[in-house]
């Protein structure tokens, strides 16, 4: 009795969840894909690891200074 | 002696179960830290079992629903799948050869290397254990500066506070603690410690929100849970997972309050932060998703799964729109983090490497070697100068 209870609630749970689901609303695939390119290609000079930044700029690249005693 | 039982499924207490109906049985007992311990099995009522069934529904006509809901989900997003992502980006040029060395070597803990998080300073680092050791470090320097040793081992989870004053950790111990980062260097910071988060199986991620006050956690427990620091309530409740969640990540703060999970049930669900609502699912790993990150507009997001791939899942197309996987990878990916731009997908793996993927592309653009065990975390500085990699070989590294 409890396993099939048990089951059941799942059930309802997952209905539930399918039919909130279907109201969504999508959009293309195509159209997604334009706005996630766009947002690539607008923010890529702002991107060190992508552009690549003089060692000058980057905090990382030069070797750690040896403190002299 | 005051105790409170909750539902370790409802998080509601038992005086609000009705009597009534019984549909089904937890028994868990769920103590808050002020109060004595004890160790008690009771039986407690699950609140939700209590909503009958609507009229006409039974066993059957859910599951036909079930099924057809299901086939309709199926055939829109199908309908709306007009084109690939790597269609799309054929004619952006093609990203040049990139060389990224390991910049720093961070040594000191003395196992395996779980987790670790930036300070929003860009330079320090938490970093967290297999042995139980959580440290702070300045990645310039490469110097500890805080080391607090947890009471358990598998130290699974850290986090550093947006303020840069405080850092949260757990694991095997089922909690999430925050301490204090004291200015006092000789200052024992397991005297300030803070128990925020309690779950009921070990803590496999965690995070600040906006502001030091909240924490958001996920668990083996199958769920993820909102606190408040300072008093350690529990704030809201996130139920779907139907086995261990392994990662989280919080929407960048534009988007608003979401966040997404993954987990041992091969799913990946965005959430809504205020009325705990899961309000997007996705399944097409075919193996435990180890790891889950926004795309920095906030549209996306990516997985790394041991099914040795990564996926990345457009929000409002509502679907899966790339596949990152080569036949030569056949070990599972740990984790994952975008570069400022998104165009790069850095991703660790348990075969010891570091696979950079390009985004729009699909494209592997470089491996990168170095670790010499697992790679178990991955993140990208805030300011994208750099990005730092944790391992089962103990160390951590930075690239650049």
């Amino acid at each position: 009795m409890s396993s099939n209870s048990a089951s059941l609630v799942s059930l309802q749970k997952s209905v539930k969840q399918l039919r909130k689901e279907a109201g969504f609303r999508r959009i293309k695939v195509s159209q997604a894909a334009e706005d996630l390119k766009k947002f690539c290609l607008d923010n890529a000079q702002k991107d060190p690891l992508l552009m690549g930044v003089p060692s000058s700029d980057n905090p990382f690249r030069p070797p750690k200074s040896c403190a002299l005693l | 002696m005051l105790m409170v039982e909750m539902c370790h499924v409802t998080f509601a207490s038992t005086s609000e179960h009705h009597q009534l109906c019984r549909l089904e049985y937890r028994s868990r007992l769920i103590i808050k830290s002020t109060f004595i311990d004890i160790s008690v099995i009771r039986l407690c009522f699950v609140k939700m079992a209590c909503q009958g069934l609507a009229k006409g529904e039974t066993i059957h006509t859910l599951k036909a629903e079930s099924e057809t809901l299901k086939g309709k989900l199926e055939e829109e997003r199908a309908k709306l799948h007009d084109v690939e992502l790597h269609q799309v980006a054929e004619k952006i040029e093609a990203l040049g050869q990139f060389v990224m060395k390991t910049r720093r070597t961070l040594k000191g803990h003395g196992n395996k290397v779980l987790c670790m998080d930036w300070c929003r300073d860009k330079r320090r680092i938490v970093s967290s254990s297999q042995d139980g050791k959580v440290i702070v470090w300045d990645a310039y320097t490469t110097n500890k500066e805080h080391a607090v040793t947890m009471p358990c081992t598998w130290v699974m989870a850290c986090a550093y506070a947006p303020s840069g004053c405080a850092v949260a950790c757990g694991g095997l111990d089922n909690k999430c603690s925050v301490y204090p980062l004291s200015l006092d260097k000789n200052e024992n910071l397991a005297a300030k410690k803070k128990s925020v988060a309690m779950h009921t199986n070990y803590l496999s991620s965690c995070s600040f929100t906006n502001s030091d006050m909240q924490i958001l956690t996920s668990s083996g427990d199958g769920t993820c849970a909102l606190w408040d620091v300072e008093s350690g309530q529990l704030l809201q409740s996130f139920h779907g997972h139907s086995a261990d969640v392994l990662s989280l990540n919080l929407a960048p703060s534009e988007t608003g309050n979401t966040f997404v999970s993954g987990g041992c049930d091969k799913k990946a669900n965005v959430w809504d932060m205020r009325s705990g609502q899961n309000v997007q699912s996705f399944e097409t790993h075919e193996s435990d998703i180890n790891s889950v990150k926004y795309y920095p507009s906030g549209d996306a997001f990516a997985t790394g799964s041991d099914d040795a791939t990564c996926r990345l899942y457009d929000l409002r197309a509502d679907r899966e729109v790339a596949i990152y996987s080569k036949e030569s990878i056949i070990f599972g990916a740990s984790s994952v983090d975008f570069s400022l731009s998104g165009r790069l997908l850095f991703a660790g793996y348990n075969d010891y490497t570091i696979n950079v993927w390009d985004v729009l592309k699909g494209t592997r653009v470089a491996i990168l070697f170095g670790h010499e065990n697992r790679v178990s975390t991955v993140r990208v500085s805030p300011d994208g100068t750099a990005f730092c990699s944790g391992s089962w070989d103990n160390t951590l590294r930075i690239w650049a």
